[in-house]
């Protein structure tokens, strides 16, 4: 395991350049947009703004990502580069209404 | 009700899991289970102030401080345990030999045990952070009256414990003759698989590069979040569609540790004849 911290180490060598940027704002326990476009193959960092006072999971098994977001804050998340196709995410503590897709083109 | 305890069994079937195994593992050193109740208080107790800190924790490094938080933990536990299986490599013939007239091993045992404190606790505060958040975000939204709540989460603690146990259970009748071999297999796959979490969070927050992503998809056959796959993941670190770095991180702390092991192995052996 002593790779795993002389990679620590290394990560300022692996800061790449500008990455695609999107956004999506939690509210009301919904996503705002809950349907995304972004471009495939490239690597998209995704910003996740939870405008509620609760905590969220962002969670995605398509995307394999699973994130918590803290009430009245945000969180970037990096994703892709993805295959063309749809990706739908969701939050965990409140499936019921906090739906949406990614959708990569 | 049955969300709250589907989510809550998820969270604590992770930790019942390593705790069930590194009990197991260490059935003859003396004085663990004190060892093993003090690491569940301090994972407990680390559990709310990390829930509490959620926010710092997590707009801190640019809004990526939560993946190098799980990414440090894991990689301090991932050490903890191949210090555990090497520490094992060299003493557990001897402990099972004459478990109870320990004299030097028992010296040597206390940072084995510190180091069972500190897997226990990281695997309770990694588990249980998330579970308080999540609770409170429905005690929070009270979707749910507080009795539901109660009754799903203690419903979802009760059936990772339970599974924890029946590991643990399982484990101990495995005969003697093999049993350091599986359970030093067992920790040896999870401390793998943490790894590759580990690399899991540093591709989540851009750090290292992903190499292949997915490597594979299996979603579809075996879903990580099925009760085999969430058993899978949390034993031998399955992923549904892994990236080739989780692959390299995997194997990479396989070989390492095994290579520890071995090396004490040896020579030990040589000196006893």
């Amino acid at each position: 395991m002593k790779h795993f911290f002389t990679l620590i180490l290394l990560l300022p060598l692996l800061a790449f350049a500008a990455d695609e940027e999107r956004v999506i704002q939690i509210k009301n326990h919904r996503f705002e947009p809950s349907e995304l476009t972004v471009p495939a193959g490239k690597k998209i960092k995704l910003v996740v703004e939870n405008k509620d006072a609760t905590p969220e999971e962002f969670e995605s098994h398509e995307l394999n990502r699973e994130k918590v977001i803290a009430g009245n804050s945000k969180a970037t998340i990096f994703i892709g580069p993805l295959a063309p196709g749809n990706y739908p995410f969701f939050g965990e503590f409140n499936e019921a209404t906090a739906k949406g897709v990614i959708i990569a083109k | 009700m049955f969300g709250t305890a589907v989510i809550v069994f998820r969270e604590v079937l992770e930790a019942a899991i390593i705790i069930g195994i590194v009990a197991a593992a260490t059935r003859d050193v003396p004085g663990r289970s004190r060892w093993i109740v003090g690491g569940l208080l301090l994972g407990l107790i680390g559990s709310a102030l990390v829930a509490a800190s959620t926010r710092q924790i997590s707009e801190f490094a640019d809004g990526l401080g939560q993946e190098l938080f799980n990414a440090i933990i894991l990689g301090v536990a991932v050490l903890m345990l191949a210090w555990h299986n090497i520490w094992m490599a060299s003493h557990g013939q001897q402990l099972a030999a004459n478990a109870r007239k320990v004299g030097t091993a028992i010296r040597e045992g206390v940072s084995e045990l510190s180091v069972l404190l500190a897997v226990v606790g990281i695997a309770v505060l990694r588990e249980g952070s998330e579970t308080v958040l999540f609770l409170y975000g429905i005690a929070t939204s009270d979707q749910v009256g507080a009795s539901a709540l109660l009754l799903g989460g203690a419903v979802g603690v009760a059936a990772g414990v339970a599974v924890g146990y029946t590991l643990y259970k399982g484990l101990l009748r495995i005969p003697m003759r093999w049993f350091f071999s599986a359970t030093s297999v067992l920790v040896l796959l999870l401390a793998a698989g943490m790894a590759s979490q580990a690399a899991h969070y540093l591709i989540q927050a851009d750090l290292i590069p992903s190499l292949i992503t997915p490597l594979w998809d299996t979603s579809s056959v075996l879903p990580e979040k099925s009760i085999p796959g969430m058993l899978l993941h949390n034993l031998v670190g399955y992923d549904a569609s892994p990236a080739a770095m989780q692959l390299v991180f995997y194997i990479v702390t396989l070989v390492a540790i095994w290579s520890g092991m071995k090396l004490v192995n040896q020579p030990k052996k040589l000196r006893e004849i």
